[in-house]
């Protein structure tokens, strides 16, 4: 797995683009620590369905999102190419388990646009923009608004 | 000046540990027939505190610390005799001090009036001294050009300093030193470089250089020794006058003249320091002990997984590899207690400061009580000391306020007028025991009773027993006080207390025998960092059991277990029946209370419902373990105090004794409280 440099210039726009419940999402390659093979987790009691459990990252305990459920996409299927991205949030990092990571895309940020006034709020909330490449749609993760949810989406 | 924020700082670190010896030796001062060096300590105390502050401008402060200083200077010559009155007089003035030492370091201004009233107390005992009247403070050393010495001719010193290197190693820097000596008149500075060596030989962080300052001054040597003051134990000094003038003013025991400023520092600062003593230390930014300690908490568990490998590899028992894992083992265990202990302080800082509350408490509340204090060097985790200070306030108040009677009351009850507030620390089997004592009249069991049901805390025939009647003390939202005094009344309640003991992951209790008195005992663990733990397995999930928290492990026999109702179950140990708590099944990890097979309880005494057993699974291992917090990573999980990692690299959850027992079934509903068993509170009128 890639471990990108966090240094990047601040007009283009570099993201690592990834797949969850079939949709293509993105994160600011400067949000993402490492990501992940994924390992078994401790399961937390009482925590909502997309909140896996936690991890151990170099002594560190960080907690471990179902992407996918969180989005409302119910659970990622679980396969050989599943990857925990460790992404930094304000104030601590969170993994989020996604099915695959595809590629580094770098775009200007004039390429993102405003994300299309559609019904659900849930995902109005976490999808902050969103880019069009070629025939595809990738959608830029409001990383914040993802990890700050109070009751998880239990999918 | 750049460096001039270090010093500031410095002086302010220095403040804080001479305050603290101000303190000691005024509680020491108070006992009869105490030593007279004591005197001396308290005057060199507030004395460095003056000069300090007099390098820095802060006018305020040294006037007041002069005022002080002339008391003391009376006292310690004898002419006036320590009385209760002047005791008083001295602690509130070092209460003043403190003050305004506190608001020059965060650039405020004390209160006037406090300062004022310090001023007049003082004034007040001074009164008596005429020959001291006459000293007009605009006078002293504000500034250290300023200081006055009447008819004194102007005199030369000729001073030799080295640094050593650990002069540099501690920030300090020359240039600033050899500046404030010019500020002391005209100055003629000559570097030595004749001990610098060749580059190839040249030592990053040695000390090479020496200076030779010869200064002429009208200031006495003491004043030229202050500019050495933070640095006298980091270089070679000397200092000798040129021409010597005044020989009263360097006379040691000088004190018939009025000369204040000279007169008044008869102890120099170096020769005062090796007596007095305290060893040598270090100050270290304590970021940097953080890191260190994080660093030992991962060196712990790589080797516990370095072990766990090892074990893996099933060698024979021959195998010397087995001895050197044995003596990693040890190390690490011996590194990790070394960097814990440069953590712990010992709790005299806080209790101290406890003497000023219990001071004030009476002083508002018009009772007469005095602070015992005892243990004090007993050690406790600098973090654990921060955050005892706002409950240990408010329970002192509390004593004084609520446990003490009324000085007429305390005399009908036949006991001495003056309430005694017993304040001790030990160290108890792996924990720390803090307790509070008065010698009041106790809790006043029907009030509470009272007040918990007019407030509907509990059911107005609910049946307690003392001790319950006593925790109803920790329910949110009870006050003590029918009419609420300004006192204890901050806003904050006993549950407040209770929380934050419980945030450091340790408990509080009560015992009161009325007309005897009260005892708050809140007991914590000595180190927030590690802990030993029953590494235990739950519905297949490994956890962990803080061992402090076990009174004791059963193997039931299936004819001790006793079902009442329809899930719940009773162990019959000793005659007693405790209830049993399925582990599993209040942290949701098995949907039903399943009829236990148990094959292990373990006993805990819970803080909301007693002695009660937790049903397991299995215990697997005893082990050390560090304490990882979730609650920064991902919130409070409920039953769960925290996590550690294992040998393995998993993760591994820490299960809150207490919080478990809430967990789940009818008593969820009152979780957050600390109440005698729910049930009972729930429980319906029988009669």
């Amino acid at each position: 797995m890639q471990t990108p440099s966090s240094d990047t210039p601040s007009t283009p726009f570099e993201c690592v683009t990834f797949s969850s419940g079939d949709q293509v999402f993105c994160l600011e390659i400067t949000q993402i620590r490492e990501i992940r093979r994924w390992s078994p987790v401790t399961a937390l009691p009482h925590a909502p369905g997309d909140v896996l459990g936690v991890m151990n990252l170099r002594g560190a305990v960080i907690p471990i999102i179902d992407l996918s459920a969180r989005l409302g996409l119910g659970p990622t299927a679980q396969n050989d190419r599943n990857v925990v991205i460790v992404a930094q949030g304000k104030t601590n990092s969170s993994g989020l388990l996604v099915e695959s990571v595809s590629e580094i895309l770098a775009v200007g940020t004039d390429a993102i646009q405003e994300t299309p006034d559609i019904k659900s709020e849930l995902t109005r909330g976490y999808v902050g923009g969103v880019i069009a490449l070629d025939d595809e749609m990738i959608r830029v993760l409001n990383l914040d608004n993802l990890l700050h949810t109070e009751t998880g989406a239990a999918a | 000046m750049s460096g001039a924020n270090a010093i500031r700082d410095t002086f302010f670190a220095e403040c804080e540990e001479l305050l603290e010896a101000l303190i000691e030796g005024l509680s020491a001062m108070e006992t009869p027939g105490y030593d007279p060096e004591c005197v001396n300590a308290v005057f060199r105390a507030v004395h460095s505190v003056k000069g300090g502050a007099g390098a820095f401008g802060l006018d305020d402060l040294v006037s007041f610390a002069h005022r002080f200083e002339t008391l003391l200077d009376l006292l310690r010559n004898g002419e006036k005799a320590v009385d209760p009155t002047v005791m008083k007089t001295l602690f509130k003035s070092a209460d003043v001090l403190t003050d305004l030492v506190e608001a020059a370091r965060l650039e405020q201004v004390a209160n006037p009036d406090a300062v004022k009233a310090g001023h007049v107390a003082l004034d007040a005992c001074l009164a008596d001294a005429p020959q001291e009247e006459e000293f007009s403070f605009d006078a002293v050393g504000v500034d250290l050009g300023d200081v006055t010495v009447p008819d004194d001719a102007p005199r030369g010193y000729r001073i030799t300093f080295r640094p050593h290197a650990s002069l540099y190693a501690n920030g300090h820097e020359p240039h600033l030193i050899l500046d404030a000596l010019a500020e002391l008149g005209s100055c003629e500075t000559q570097a030595d470089l004749g001990s610098i060596p060749d580059l190839s030989s040249f030592e990053e962080g040695a000390s090479y250089l020496t200076w030779t300052i010869t200064l002429v001054t009208d200031e006495p040597e003491t004043v030229v020794h202050e500019a050495f003051e933070f640095v006298d134990t980091l270089c070679d000094l000397t200092i000798e006058v040129l021409t010597p003038v005044d020989d009263a003013v360097e006379a040691p025991e000088t004190k018939k003249e009025p000369a204040g400023e000279a007169a008044a520092i008869p102890v120099p600062t170096p020769t005062s320091a090796p007596s007095s003593g305290p060893r040598p230390t270090l100050r270290v930014d304590l970021d940097r002990v953080d890191r260190l300690i994080n660093a030992v908490g991962e060196l712990i568990i790589n080797q516990a997984m370095i072990s766990q490998r090892v074990e893996e590899l099933d060698l024979p028992t021959t195998a010397q590899l087995n001895n050197e894992i044995e003596e990693y083992k040890l190390l690490a265990r011996d590194i990790q207690e070394g960097v814990m202990a440069i953590r712990a302080q010992p709790v005299k800082s806080l209790f101290q400061r406890m003497a000023r509350i219990v001071r004030e408490t009476s002083a508002e509340t018009g009772k007469s009580a005095r602070l015992i204090t005892s243990g004090e060097t007993t050690e406790v985790d600098k973090t654990v000391i921060e955050r005892l200070s706002d409950p240990l306030t408010h329970m002192l108040r509390n004593a004084v306020d609520h446990g003490l009677e009324s000085t007429e009351g305390r005399l009908a009850a036949g006991k001495d007028e003056t309430g005694t507030i017993q304040l001790t620390a030990s160290h108890r089997s792996g924990s720390v025991v803090i307790e509070i004592s008065d010698d009041g009249s106790g809790l006043d069991r029907a009030r509470i009773y009272q007040t918990a049901v007019s407030k509907g805390l509990i059911a107005a025939d609910t049946e307690l027993s003392e001790s319950e009647i006593d925790n109803l003390l920790f329910l949110p939202g009870f006050s003590t006080a029918s009419a609420v005094s300004n006192l204890s009344g901050r806003g904050v309640g006993m549950d407040v207390v209770r929380n934050a003991v419980a945030a450091l992951g340790g408990r509080i209790t009560i015992s009161s025998t009325p007309g005897v008195g009260t005892t708050f005992s809140v007991n914590l663990p000595l180190t927030l960092a590690v802990m030993d733990g029953f590494v235990i397995s739950v519905a297949e999930e490994t956890m962990v059991v803080p061992i402090a928290a076990i009174f004791e492990t059963v193997h039931p026999r299936p004819e001790d277990i006793h079902q009442i109702g329809t899930d719940d179950f009773t162990l019959l140990i000793r005659g007693q029946y405790l209830p049993i708590i399925d582990v599993a099944a209040n942290l949701g990890l098995r949907d039903a209370k399943v009829p236990p097979d148990i094959s292990v309880l373990l006993i805990i005494n819970s803080e909301t419902a007693g002695l009660v057993a937790l049903a397991i699974d299995d215990i697997r291992d005893q082990r050390q373990v560090v304490v990882k917090s979730l609650e920064a990573s991902y919130g409070p999980v409920p039953g769960i105090s925290s996590a550690t990692i294992l040998g393995d690299g998993r993760i591994a959850l820490i299960l809150d004794t207490d919080e478990i027992t809430s967990l789940g079934g009818a008593a969820s509903a009152m979780q957050l409280a600390s109440p005698p068993k729910s049930e009972q509170i729930h429980a319906d009128p029988i009669q």
